[in-house]
């Protein structure tokens, strides 16, 4: 650019134009070094951001990986629990008594005591031991071998994250309960297996029996529901408007608007979801379905825009070709046209459901920041999605929300990862060149 | 292409059928973020120890559940709203207008505000209500006359405080907890200062002229999440925090409590009212759908048991401060036995 509007000024004086180009030589030089400087620049701000934001993700988050559980041999008492009485019974004492045998020097006359004593094991140790002596009432009278998580400060405390040097008013666990622990470690019955509760658990208001399995279904269910609408109906408008549409005014109009739409911000989708489809329709709140429309709303201008560039994409001298031999429109599009745009309309629908997939504003005002503790059985039970559940455990106050909130956000950036990668893998397995 | 556009609108068709003919089985629960923890830990227990479709609990803000529970009765409305503070006459004109007319209103215990600074701040902090004011308001009385908050420092407002500036954070105007602040800590310690009883001023003028936070950087709105709060004292030791009472509780080897008054908040404290900035909570149930509801009733048994409500019990255990017996009692007939609440006006 420089040396183009430079050059008519230098014409008059011919004999200097060698040295005005040398002189601006370095000029130009250092700018290109500068432009260049400034792009690596920018890529490194960037990288070193998402390294910040992985790292700082993956250090809170990696203790949720892994959950403290305790091992212990519970003899299931005749006179506690009753065959004729079940699923009732006195699970918890059962388990208090497993635990006594363990720590034999405490003493357990008084309430508190055993109270305290009973906090070491989770919440849900005595549904565990209830389901399974439900599913087996043959095993009234033995005694069996249950692995149960312990409750949340004890598994930050085997964390590490409980800090033993803390004045004992201020912590959480007292001196003889991080006593109590430390017995029942050296005795080996404390064990740190994998978490694998983090996506078999639904939803709870205990960090260590909380799992995502609710919010991966109501997320699957949206995402299908969203694909089933969008993608037919997206495909179909893109065909429509690039092959068959007529070049006036009104098709311009419809592109302008979905160009528009594409950009509109998801809350308002959200809030035209409650109005319409809740409001109106009577549709159930928090139901993955209108989750799924509502993310089909915002899909659909994505993939119109994908396709449309896709089929476009493909040369008209294969069109030609077709119509050439004698086929009809109907028979170029579907025949020829469609299935070489296939890849790049693809990649389109993908980049768009990951988009979905991530969406939390519109879930948030159709209710689907439920609390539900079973995951849903089809579209239209109540559920929470990926996005909305990592938004209930940051405003949990148990410290053991803090990493799973963490743990959350990498499982769904591993699912954004993963369907990003399709899409990639997609387009260069069947991308042509012409 | 046909196929899938076909099973696109089967689906959808399907769906809209589905939704019309099927019942509902699970109870549907709306209302204040900060009853949410309570109502979820009952939910939980009860879809355990019962095995019934586990509850919808859905935090949405005292406000807006009013707005949804009082949309009138029927299937696709909700059971049940949980609130912060007492049901205003015209959320109750709301719901008689659409038929919600026999509701029952359940106190279910108390919940503190706490002001917390971190463990890493050596300073005895103790304000009074006053002194709050003073540090937040945005219009305080300075030499005599009402004017824009100019105080920028601790010591400012009380000469033994730290010289550090002003920075406190606290939650947006649109949480309930921001609200209960404005009334129970902001109001209170507006009509404590000597200008505002000399001046002969009325409720109405502290209202109109006490509920602003101050908006020149010394308080910070930081979001609903409570959680984020406590981080951010954590890197900075001279700020104060701002939330409920239960975050500072989960968080006591972090955080300490500021005196207000001279009172540490603490369970006791906050039952016996000694520590002024506490609140209510409740939560309202539709009568008309005992019995119709499936498990409704003995969600409500369970959500007034003593296991749950008691001062030993498993919501005590999550920060909420429990009733004396005698009014547990009380409430625990009103609303086992489905006694509608005095109408507002």
């Amino acid at each position: 650019m420089a040396d183009l509007t430079a050059g008519p000024e230098k014409t008059p004086k011919q004999g200097n134009a060698a040295d005005a180009v040398r002189a601006s030589l370095t000029r130009r030089n250092r700018k290109q070094k500068l432009l260049q400087g400034l792009g690596l620049g920018a890529i490194g701000f960037a990288f070193l951001m998402l390294f910040i934001l992985v790292a700082s993700l993956v250090s809170s988050g990696y203790q949720a990986f892994t959950q403290t559980k305790i091992t212990l041999e519970v003899y299931v008492d005749p006179e506690e629990i009753k065959p004729e009485k079940l699923p009732r019974g006195g699970f918890k004492d059962v388990l208090q008594a497993s635990l006594s045998e363990l720590l034999p020097e405490v003493d357990t006359s008084d309430r508190a005591t055993r109270k305290a004593l009973a906090g070491i094991l989770s919440n849900g140790a005595q549904f565990d031991l209830r389901d399974r002596v439900v599913a087996d009432p043959s095993l009234i009278g033995q005694t069996i071998t249950l692995t149960v998580p312990v409750s949340d400060p004890y598994d930050q405390l085997n964390k590490g994250t409980i800090d033993r040097d803390t004045p004992e008013q201020n912590r959480r666990l007292k001196d003889h309960e991080i006593a109590w622990f430390d017995q029942l470690k050296a005795k080996g019955v404390i064990s740190k297996p994998l978490n694998t509760g983090l996506i078999t658990n639904a939803d709870s208001r205990f960090p260590e029996l909380a799992g995502l399995k609710g919010a991966l279904i109501g997320s699957f269910w949206a995402l299908f529901v969203c694909f089933a609408i969008s993608f037919p109906l997206g495909i179909g408008a893109a065909i429509y408007l690039e092959e068959f549409a007529p070049r006036n005014k009104i098709s311009d109009f419809i592109e302008v608007n979905i160009n528009n739409l594409a950009a509109v911000p998801s809350v308002v989708f959200g809030l035209l979801a409650l109005a319409v489809f809740i409001g109106w329709f009577g549709l159930p709140r928090s139901a993955p379905f209108v989750g799924g429309l509502t993310l089909a709303l915002m899909t659909m201008p994505t993939i119109i825009i994908a396709t449309r560039a896709a089929l476009k994409a493909v040369p008209p001298s294969i069109r030609e070709a077709a119509l050439g031999i004698g086929a009809s429109k109907h028979q170029v599009v579907f025949g020829h046209v469609l299935p070489l745009a296939m890849p790049g309309i693809l990649t389109g629908t993908i980049i768009g459901l990951a988009q979905a997939l991530g969406e939390t504003a519109p879930l948030l005002l159709i209710g689907m920041n439920a609390f539900i503790t079973s995951a849903p059985d089809g579209p239209f039970d109540s559920a929470t999605a990926l996005p909305t559940q990592i938004f209930i455990w940051a405003d949990s106050p148990e410290r053991g929300f803090v990493s799973r909130t963490s743990a959350a956000i990498l499982v769904l950036l591993g699912f954004l990862v993963t369907m990003n990668a399709i899409a990639i893998y997609l387009r260069n397995k069947f991308e042509r060149s012409w | 292409m046909t196929t899938i556009k076909l099973t696109a609108s089967v689906l959808a068709i399907t769906a809209i059928a589905a939704s019309a003919a099927s019942a509902r089985d699970a109870i549907r629960i709306v209302g204040s973020s900060t009853v949410f923890p309570y109502t979820q830990a009952v939910a939980e227990q009860f879809a355990n120890n019962t095995g019934a479709p586990s509850p919808i609990v859905e935090s949405t803000g005292t406000g807006g559940g009013m707005k949804i529970f009082c949309e009138g009765i029927g299937e696709n409305t909700a059971d049940i709203t949980g609130a912060s503070r007492a049901m205003k006459a015209s959320e109750y004109e709301l719901c008689q207008k659409n038929g919600v007319t026999d509701i029952s209103e359940a106190l279910i215990g108390f919940d503190g505000l706490s002001v917390a600074v971190s463990r890493a701040n050596d300073f005895d902090w103790d304000l009074t209500l006053g002194e709050i004011y003073m540090a937040l308001g945005a219009q305080v009385p300075v030499d005599g006359e009402w004017k824009d908050n100019p105080y920028k420092m601790w010591n400012e407002i009380r000469e033994d405080l730290p010289a550090v500036e002003i920075l406190a954070y606290g939650p947006p105007p649109t949480s309930g907890t921001r609200d209960a602040f404005v009334e129970l800590a902001m109001h209170a310690g507006c009509e404590e200062l000597d200008f505002v009883k000399d001046g002969g001023f009325d409720g109405d003028w502290v209202e109109e002229n006490c509920s602003r936070m101050r908006t020149d950087g010394p308080f910070v709105e930081a979001g609903e999440n409570d959680n984020l709060i406590v981080q951010r004292l954590e890197a900075d030791p001279n700020a104060v925090g701002i939330f409920g009472y239960s975050f500072l509780y989960e968080n006591l080897d972090k955080l300490k409590p500021v005196k207000i008054e001279g009172v540490e908040p603490n369970a006791d404290t906050i039952a016996d009212k000694s520590y002024p900035v506490s609140r209510p909570l409740y939560f309202y149930v539709k009568n008309a759908h005992r019995g119709v509801i499936p498990n409704l009733d003995e969600f409500l048994e369970e959500y007034m048991s003593d296991d749950a409500l008691a001062a030993d019990g498993y919501l005590a255990e999550r920060g909420l401060v429990a009733l004396s017996d005698e009014r547990r009692e009380e409430l625990q007939d009103a609303i086992l036995n489905g006694q509608n609440m005095e109408p507002k006006s």
